[in-house]
This record gives structure tokens, sequence and C-alpha cells, in this order.
């Protein structure tokens, strides 16, 4: 069947400079440039790019442009590109459309509307590049008070794991991402003194040395979950949902199941590794608590357990489930959250802003007098450490970062993760596309954002006056609204700007 | 008027989110029996609530009043017990009144006051309607008009006891050891907010029907929008309270049998309904046309009861556990297998009913104790009056 | 190796398990009256003193039984126990005179569980390796997604009938269902419907006939070839031998395989 989609990228080479050392026709997986040797000529098959721009960046000789296809039908507000491009897809496929990364639609970003304080005049500022200025974070469950009362949570089950950046590695699963990208986030981790999470697809035999600064997931498909597995870690997460794709289970094709991931995940090569939308142990409240104590059963006792879920409606009420069901730590994934493969349809529609979600949470664990109970973790498309700081103020003990990771390893956010040719070498499992990132590389690369990022976080600490993320946390009074309506305000906690 | 909702959903969920245990036991002899077993059976499964609910019904506890509506009454202020009282006198003639008897029980924290009234309605108030009608009106009236009254149960020859505690306690704290009935259901609850409010415990009822149930109701919205359409006024905002509603409108208020509502909240598959042969198969898709409002859906079990029958019943894909038991004349519903087998190691049944299919109990009909028959089957009649949208 | 001097290492550190070689040694628990950690507690006590046998009476509901062992200690359990029966257990051998609950051998790694009665749902979810012999029915979801990696490849029998979704997205291992008349019929008021729904590994043995629509659509269906003709012969034979029972009736012959077309069920779904 004749393909009606028309090309989203237009790929322009200048004559001029192309010396044909044919490097763009090497880098692109998705085979967009061909070489003609006999007539030397170079063609571009637009319609297989997909804009990572890969060959962009490494053309030696800056030949290559590579951008949105310009060509436009009747502008039409109600029926834009997509809309038309999407129902055609579907009426040549017949399927539900695919995608990776976060929601691009312009969904209202809460953290664009709300401004930071700092200190003027009545207190001072602190300058963080010469006083101390502590970001050191506890996850776990807190006593109540250091002399427990009756049917409270003793100390001695209240194991905590700590961080020096309220900055984690959020869940990326080896089979989802390569070896090699694991591998860095692991080195990241460990250097830094935070963590990296497994996903739900096993701890690779190369990163066993890496469980200390690991949060191990179990997920639906119990993928490579034994043990030694739940006991090599610093948290065991129960993953119920997320962000990207709220209520659905995951899918990780059989051609994607290569040896060593089918050895992670312990199941046979060249299968579907499909993850049940619900863990199945797992129909309630009351089945959640059951989990969660098998697991510190199983754990002795000696692991935080972390229960992520997606951002929904009613994240609050359950969120104080989960944490009277026994979670120590729990983590909300709003809907920007990223993922290696979703429906699109669910990554764009299903789901809340964390903003709101985090909001709602933490004001409820408090009317409920059970936050100490449990850390929270927000996840879901930060893009600078002002988001994390902002949702820090909101509520959050620390932030998962997934997509500014990726990027900081290379991605361009092209969104093809699931088609398992990632040209940045992280999302793939083709040998000759992911020793494209070098481990070494990769790790410095977020090493650095860590660091860039923990103190952009103390520089704005020590505006405000204060020396230990402690006193953000939950401080709402740091944050101001700036067009936002009554009700998004109330939920937020937060007082307009001027007010 | 009083808002219920702020009482029992604090935060305006979309509803109230819980979990929990359910255990229930019918002598199907109808003779009167102790609960003992039953807190035993409800307390082994502590691990799936949470102690901030605990619940009771019990049928056949007031035979000296068998004729009278039993109205359990919870105050959270002296003065509303004043305003009810008036309220009630002016429509009831009252044959006894008192305290539900309690013992000082330490887990118990700041209880309400809870009376019981033992009434008829009067001539002259209301009387174009039923006697189950007027009770119905002063229940909604109560509930929803006096500040800081609750009504627990309403049924004849039956109460309901309820609390913000684990059932042990709760049975102990209303010395529920003293009480010989030949129907007992029990709830272990497991809300997510400790704003427990002592209404808001199962079990749930309207007249001498009650609910317990476990699990979440997916289907919840449209539910309550049905049943709104009904007159129905969900103050509760919990998915028993719709569960209880959608009995009391298809067994009571439009006469279905209970094998009927069983198969409207959690009907067979379309799939399996093409198999059927006729005149099931039509029968089932006229169900599933009218009353698709009412399935319920999601993960649930539930135990409806009423005076001479117990129904267990489970969602269609058998989302939450439901087992049942039958040892000598006790038939017994429970989440959990070993609650049964801890306290009836001899059982002469046990079976876990595939999703949708109902566990029936009855108590045998030569029995003596059972005050209010079962229901009678549809007539003509009623069938036409269904046919007419079904409203009474 | 790691370099994280930041790290909490006393609470991230393994504690290296000081447990002697197991014994023959016979230990018993009255589970009476204990809530199961007390009872795990002092399971984890007896092995590490020493104990190679354990028995435990009295169990009424307890959880988590046999959990976090992983050797091959044997249990016998008397009574009823409670959900996640050696859930993540690791060559445990645990026979139960009684029946079992929900989430028998939950994401069990190996070993081998013989129960001497019915079991509740999702046996094996997730299971990985070992064997489950039950003698009688099972609930709802039975090895849901069960799978096999390398030399591990768990075996799931049934004495009677497993209720609706046995082998929903079973990735491997086998199931074989003997098919033998049900202790109560009321657990069978259907016959059992979406078997193997989702299947894309593994295999299940079923004595007996099915109609069409009581499999998902993935499955295929064939006569067990000579090597599983063989195998079920085994698995005859041990189950008659754990629940003492002749089983003349039962021969291999009688079995049906019902098999996974597709190792990529949902390969369609998606527009890429
Ligand atoms: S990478 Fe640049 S210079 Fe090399 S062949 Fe491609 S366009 Fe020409
Ligand atoms: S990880 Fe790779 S495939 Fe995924 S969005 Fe980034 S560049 Fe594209």
């Amino acid at each position: 069947m004749k393909s009606y989609l028309p090309p989203e990228f237009i790929v322009e080479r200048r004559e001029d400079r192309c010396i044909r050392c044919l490097t763009c026709v090497r880098q692109c997986g998705f085979e967009t440039h061909v070489y003609d040797a006999e007539e030397n000529s170079l063609l571009s098959r637009e319609e297989l790019c997909v804009g990572c721009l890969r060959c962009v960046t490494l053309c030696p000789t800056r030949a290559l442009t590579v951008r949105t296809n310009p060509s436009e039908s009747r502008p039409n507000a109600n029926w834009t590109r997509e809309h038309l491009r999407d129902v055609c897809r579907q009426a040549e496929s017949g399927g539900v459309i695919l995608t990776g990364s976060g929601n691009d639609k312009p969904i209202r970003s809460y953290w664009d509307h709300l401004f930071l304080n700092a200190s003027q005049v009545t207190n001072p500022s602190i300058d963080p590049l010469r006083e101390p200025m502590e970001l050191r974070t506890y996850l776990g469950r807190k006593p109540d008070a250091l002399e427990p009362g009756e049917g409270r949570a003793r100390e001695s089950e209240c194991p905590n794991v700590r961080i020096e950046t309220p900055l984690l590695f959020s869940a990326m699963s080896f089979g989802a991402i390569s070896l090699q990208a694991m591998q860095s986030l692991a080195r990241a981790a460990s250097e830094y003194g935070t963590l990296f999470n497994t996903g739900e697809g096993g701890l690779p035999a190369e990163l066993v040395d890496y469980g200390k600064v690991a949060i191990v997931q179990c997920a639906s498909g119990r993928f490579g979950v034994n043990w030694e597995y739940l006991n090599n870690s610093a948290i065991v997460e129960i993953k119920i949902g997320q962000g990207a794709k709220p209520g659905i289970g995951g899918h990780l094709p059989g051609e994607k199941v290569l040896a060593k991931v089918a050895e992670t995940r312990m199941i046979p090569v060249g299968t579907d590794a499909l993850s049940p939308a619900p863990q199945h142990d797992i129909y309630s409240i009351e089945d959640l608590s059951m989990l969660i104590y098998a697991l510190k059963e199983a754990t002795s006792y000696r692991k935080p357990i972390s229960v992520k879920i997606a951002a929904v409606h009613n994240a609050a009420a359950i969120a104080s489930g989960m944490v009277r069901a026994g979670a120590d730590m729990i983590v909300i994934d709003g809907i920007r959250g990223g993922t290696g493969a979703a429906p699109k349809l669910i990554r764009d529609h299903v789901g809340i802003p964390i903003e709101l979600a985090l909001a709602a949470v933490d004001t409820r664990l408090r009317e409920e007098g059970i936050r100490n109970w449990a850390s929270l973790v927000a996840a879901g498309g930060f893009r600078s450490a002002a988001d994390v700081i902002k949702a820090i103020a909101l509520g959050a003990d620390a932030v998962y970062l997934g997509t500014a990771a990726l990027v900081a390893m290379g991605c361009t956010i092209c969104q093809k993760c699931y088609t398992g040719i990632c040209n940045w070498g992280i999302c793939t499992n083709r040998p000759e596309l992911a020793k494209r990132l070098n481990p070494d590389v990769a790790a410095r690369r977020l090493v650095k954002l860590l660091r860039g990022w923990s103190l952009d976080i103390k520089e704005i600490l020590g505006g405000m006056g204060v020396n230990a993320i402690e006193s953000l946390r939950g401080n709402r009074l740091q944050l101001r609204g700036v067009g936002l309506e009554e009700w998004e305000l109330r939920v937020l906690g937060v007082k307009g700007a001027g007010e | 008027m009083k808002n219920l909702r702020s009482l029992n959903n604090p935060y305006r969920d979309d509803k109230v989110f819980e979990g929990c245990a359910i255990f229930a036991l019918l002598n199907q002899a109808g003779r009167n029996v102790s609960g003992e077993p039953v807190f035993r059976a409800i307390s082994n499964m502590r691990n799936r609530g949470n102690g901030l609910g605990g619940g009771f019904a019990v049928y056949g506890i007031y035979p000296e009043y068998a004729e009278h509506y039993a109205l359990q009454v919870m105050f959270d202020d002296p003065l509303a017990r004043e305003e009810v009282e008036s309220y009630l006198k002016g429509r009831f003639e009252v044959a006894d009144e008192e305290e539900v008897p309690t013992r000082k029980t330490q887990a118990v924290i700041h209880p309400p006051q809870v009376f019981r009234y033992f009434l008829k309605p009067r001539a002259g108030w209301m009387d174009d309607v039923t006697e189950d009608e007027r009770v119905i009106r002063a229940v909604m009236d109560i509930n929803i008009g006096i500040k800081d009254a609750f009504v627990f149960s309403s049924g004849k020859n039956m109460g309901v006891f309820k609390g913000v505690g684990h059932p042990e306690t709760i049975a102990e704290y209303f010395r529920l050891d003293e009480y010989r009935g030949y129907l007992w259901t029990a709830h272990s609850r497991f809300p997510t907010n400790s704003r427990a409010w002592w209404g808001g415990a199962h079990p749930f009822s309207i007249l001498d029907w009650t609910v317990i149930h476990n699990g979440e109701i997916s289907s919840y919205g449209i539910n309550r929008r049905y049943l709104e359409m009904h007159g129905y006024a969900c103050t509760l905002e919990t998915d028993t309270e719709v569960l209880a509603y959608i009995v009391d409108l298809l067994a009571r208020r439009q006469r279905l049998p209970m094998s009927l509502v069983t198969k409207i909240m959690a009907p067979p598959l379309w799939e399996e309904i093409e198999r059927m042969k006729e005149p099931e198969r039509s029968e089932l898709i006229k169900l599933r046309q009218i009353y698709s409002s009412l399935l319920v859906n999601g993960p649930f079990a539930c135990v409806i009861a009423h005076h001479g029958e117990m129904i267990g019943l489970n969602d269609r894909i058998r989302l939450r556990p439901m087992t049942a038991g039958i040892g000598g004349e006790n038939l017994y519903i429970s989440s959990e297998e070993a609650s049964i087998r801890l306290v009836c190691p001899e059982l002469d049944e046990f079976w876990s009913p595939q999703g949708g299919d109902p566990i029936v109990g009855r108590v045998k009909p030569e029995s003596p104790e059972i005050f209010e028959p079962a229901r009678p089957e549809v007539s003509d009649e009623d069938r036409a009056g269904l046919k007419a949208g079904g409203r009474v | 190796m790691i370099s994280n001097p930041n790290m909490d290492i006393d609470n991230l550190e393994l504690e290296t398990r000081n447990l002697k070689p197991p014994t023959a040694r016979l230990a018993r628990v009255d589970a009476r009256g204990l809530d199961y950690r007390e009872l795990n507690r002092r399971v984890d006590e007896l092995l590490a003193s020493g104990a190679g046998e354990i028995e435990i009476r009295g169990v009424h509901g307890q959880r988590y039984i046999a959990s976090r062992v992983r050797r091959p200690v044997s249990f016998r359990i008397h009574g009823t126990p409670g959900n996640d029966l050696a859930a993540f257990s690791d060559g445990v051998r645990l026979e139960v005179f009684g029946d079992a609950q929900d989430g028998v051998g939950n994401t069990m790694n190996s070993g081998e569980i013989i129960i001497h009665g019915r079991a509740g749902d999702i046996v094996g979810m997730g299971m990985r390796g070992g064997r489950i012999f039950i003698r009688d029915e099972v609930g709802y979801r039975t090895a849901i997604h069960m799978k096999e990696y390398g030399e591990q490849r768990p075996v799931i029998v049934i004495g009677v009938m497993g209720q609706d979704f046995l082998g929903e997205y079973m990735a491997g291992g086998v199931v074989v269902i003997l098919n033998l008349p049900p202790r109560n019929p009321k657990s069978f008021s259907r016959p059992p419907a979406f078997i193997g729904t989702g299947i894309h590994g593994g295999k299940i043995f079923f004595r007996g006939k099915l109609e069409p629509y009581q499999t998902g659509k993935e499955v295929g269906f064939d006569r067990p070839d000579e090597k599983e003709m063989e195998f079920l012969s085994g698995i005859i034979r041990d189950y008659s031998n754990y629940f003492g029972l002749n089983l003349a009736q039962v021969v291999p012959d009688d079995f049906i395989k019902l098999y996974p077309k597709h190792l990529r069920p949902y390969g369609r779904l998606y527009a890429y």
C-alpha cells in the first residue's frame, strides 16, 4: 500500500561542503542516507528520517541541516498536522500508534507559573560557594518521634538510605535502554552519592556491584526478581504505574530480547517480555499491603519499600492508602513522564500534571499526619534545577530524572525509542548502535549534570537564606503563583504573587 | 442541611477508597447463635484491615420487638438526640428505647452515643405509602437533616454495630458477645484516610438490607448517577452505599428475585451470553440492555443480607477473593479460607465460586425465628411495572 | 568497583548469611496464635540453629511462610497457610496438609510445593522454577505470567482443574491438569474459560477435551509428542505417589497439549 504520509523532516546537504566521508550513511540507523558509489552521489530518503540529528551533529563539515518539513496542507486549527498524520498511520496499519519519550503536548507547565523567593533585608542570603550548604536527604520511613508510641513505626523498622543530592535517576529498564546507558547511570549515581533505578528488567550481571546504589523494581512482569536481586539493592520499588502510561502494562518486543537482556530478565531469548497492566497479586489496597510486606519479609525489613504510581485523579487518596499499607517511599510520576514505548493516546491523554498531584499528595499526607511515614519522590519531565527546587518546595523529598539524564547522554528526544533504533546508543540493544555510547564519557556527563543542578539548587537555597534542603522541603511560602486560577492556587497550596 | 459528605469523605475525593476483609455466617436452620466464631474469624484477617473501621450486622437479635423497626442511631452530640427523638415521637409509636449497651474498651477513642428505638409509624403520617417507605423517609430525614446524628440501621429484628477500630474491638465495645443471631456479617476496613467516621464503617444498611464489601467499584460514577435518577441520595460517597441502593432498588422496589439482581450486578460476558440457549440468552440481553448502568465493574466481593437470606457476590472476573464453606447448619463466607477453617475445622463443604456466581444462603422455611419471609417471586404485575420503567 | 564514600554502608551492606548447612534435624512449631512475623522469625531461628526439617502445626492464615528461605529445607505444614506461601522462595520443599490460599509460590525461584488439598488464586504467579503439585482444584489465574529461563522450567500440576484465566500471559514452564472430578462442583458452575489467554511461551497439558471458546485465541492445540508423553507419565507417577492415589485411569494418551501459536501475540497491535 502506498503511504500517503509526507516526510516529517527535510534533509539538506550543502554540496559545497560535503566531502563524501559517509559518516551520515554509517550513523543513521534508520538508513536515511544512501550513497551511490558509481555516481559518487548521496541521496536522503527523507521519509525515513526521525529528526534525531545524529548525522547533523557528527558531520565533520557541518554540511547537513535537518528541519521540519515546511510543506503544509491548508491550515486548520482543528485538524492539525499531527491528527492528519495519525489518522493516516492508523488507516495504513490498523494498529495502535506507539511512541517514546514524554508527552509533547503544550500542557500547562505549572513550574513556569511558580516563582521562588529570595532574602532581602530582613534575613541575609547565604553565599553557597563559601558557606556550608546541605543537600543530603534520607529516603525512607521516619518514626513519629524518638520514643515512638504504640502502634507506630518502630525505629528498627525504618531503614533509610542516604543521598547527597535530591536527584535520582528514574526507572529505565535494561532492554529498553542499552547496557552502556544503564552502566553510565549506575556509575554516575555511585560517584555522586545518589541512586539509579533498574526499572523492571532486572539488574544486569555486569552491574551487580552497583546494587548498593540501585533502586530495584518489582513490577508486574517480575523480570529478574529473585532473592539476590531484592537484597542486592538500596531500595526495592513496587511499580504500579508510570506517568507516560497509567493503567497499562509494558511490552518489550521479542526482537529486543537478545541474549543479554534475556539473561537479565530471566526469560528465553526472543520472547515478548510482557508486563501485565496490573500486578496480578495487587487488585486493591490490602493486596498492595500484602506485597509490601512480602518484600519486607523477603528482605528481612532491611530495605525501604517504595511504591510508584502514575499521577491520576485520586492520587492523594491512593497515596495515603499506600503509606498506610506500609510503603516507606512513594513515587508520583506525572503526565509528562517519559517512556521507552507507550501508546501515544495514553501518553498524551491519561493522567494529570505532576505539580498538582505532588501538591495534593503532600497536602493529604500532612492532613492525615502521616507525612513522616514515607518519603515522597516526584517524577515526570523535570527540565531544570528550577523545576526540581519548585517540586521540593511543594513537598517532594527528591526528584527522579529520566529524560534529562538521557539528554545529558546525547538524546535529542526524537521519540523513537520504541523502534529500538536509537542512533545515540541509548534506547537500543543493537550492538553496533549501543557501542556508540561510551560509558566513560556518558557517566562523566551525567555526573556533571548532577553537579550543575546541585549547584543551582544550592544557589537558590542560599538566596532564600537557608543552608539545608530540609528548610525548603514542603515550604510553600517560598513559592508564589502567577497567571493561575483560584483553584489551581488552592490545589498547589501557594499564594498568588504579591499576596 | 448537614453535609454527610464532609464527614465521611472529608477531602472530597471522587469517593471513599478502601480495602478490607469480609466474613459472614448464616445458620441455615434459623437458630440464633453466638457471634464468637465471627469475631475470631474476622480478627484472623487483621492484615487486610488497618484498624480504622470494623462492623457487624446481626439478624434475629430483637425477637421481643420483632414487629417493630429497630432504629439504631449514633449521636456525636447529645443535643442531636433530643432533636431525633422529637422527630421520631411525632411520627412513630416508640415501643421502647435505650442506649445500646457498651463496655469500656481501651482501643475505642471518642465513641459516639448509640441509641436504639423500637418503633412503628403512626397512623396519619404519610399514610399513602408503605411502612417501609416511611421508615426510609425518616432515615433520610435524620441522616440528611439532623446534625451529629446518623442511623446505623433501621430493619426489624436486626441491628448494625460499627465504628472506628478493629472489628474485634468494636465487638467488645458493643458487647456483641451478649447477642445471639442467626445471621452475622462482619467487616474489617482499610480506608485510605484516617478521618474515619463511625458512620462510614461497614455494614451499610437500609431497612433490613445490609451490605459489606471489599474492593473498589470502578463504575461507581455511573452507578451512582443512575441511582440518583431513582431518588437515592448517595450521601456517604462510598462503593458500599451504591451496592445497598442497587439491591434496594432492584429487590425491594422493583421486586426482582435475587437471582436476577446478581445477574444485573455481575452479568455474564457478551461472549458467554451469545453461547447461551433461548430463552436465557434473550433474557440476559434484555437485562444488560435495561440495567447497563447498574453493571458493577471493577474488583469487588460483597455480602448482601436481609432477613432469611445472605448472598455473596463477586465481580465477573473475580478480582477479589471470596470463599464459602458449610459446616453443620452454618454457611460461612469469607475473604480467606483460613478464617473459615479456624472456626470450623470440619467443614462438610468448601468452595470458591467463579466470578459473578453468587453464594446463596437461605434459612430453611420451617425455621421459627424468621419474621420476615423472603420476598415473593416477581409477579406478572411487577413485570408490567418493570416494563413501565420500574419506578415505585 | 564503586567509589562512593558517601553512601550509608551499614544500611546498604548485605548481612552475610550466617546459616549452618542443613541437617535432617526436625524442629516443630506450634503456629496457633502467632502472627506471621513471629512465625517466620521463629522459622529463621530454627534454621539458624541447624534445623533441616520444620513441621508447623495449627497454621491459620499466616502469610509468607518460607518466603525468605533459600536452601533445601523441608517444611510440613498442617492447617491453612495464608497468602503468598513460599513467595520468592528458593529451594524449599514444602508440603501442606490442608488447603492453601492465594499466591502460592508467587515469583518462586526453585523448590517444590505439594498441597494435599486445594489452592486459591494466582498459584505460581511469575514463577520461574521449581514444581507445585496441588491435589485438588485451584482458583483463578493459575500460572499467570509463569516463565522459564535456562535450566529453570517451572511445573504446576493440578489434580482437578483451575478456574478462569489459567495460564494467562504464560511465558514459559508447564502446567499439567489431570481433570479429576472436583471436590466441590460449586467451584465450577460453568466451564472455566480464558485458558492460556495471552500465552506466549510454555505449554499446558490438559486431560480431556476443551471447547475452543474456553481457551484464549493465542492458544494452539496439538497432541503431546513422545517425549512429552514420557514427561506426563512421570508427572502422573509423582502425583499418585505424593498423594497416595491410584490413578490407573489417567494415562498420557488422554492429554491434549495447549501451546502458544505465536511467540509474539501482540506483534500486530501497533503502528510503527
Ligand atoms: S556526514 Fe556530512 S560530510 Fe560526511 S557524507 Fe554526510 S553530509 Fe557529507
Ligand atoms: S533515547 Fe534515543 S531514540 Fe529515544 S528519544 Fe532519545 S535519541 Fe530518540
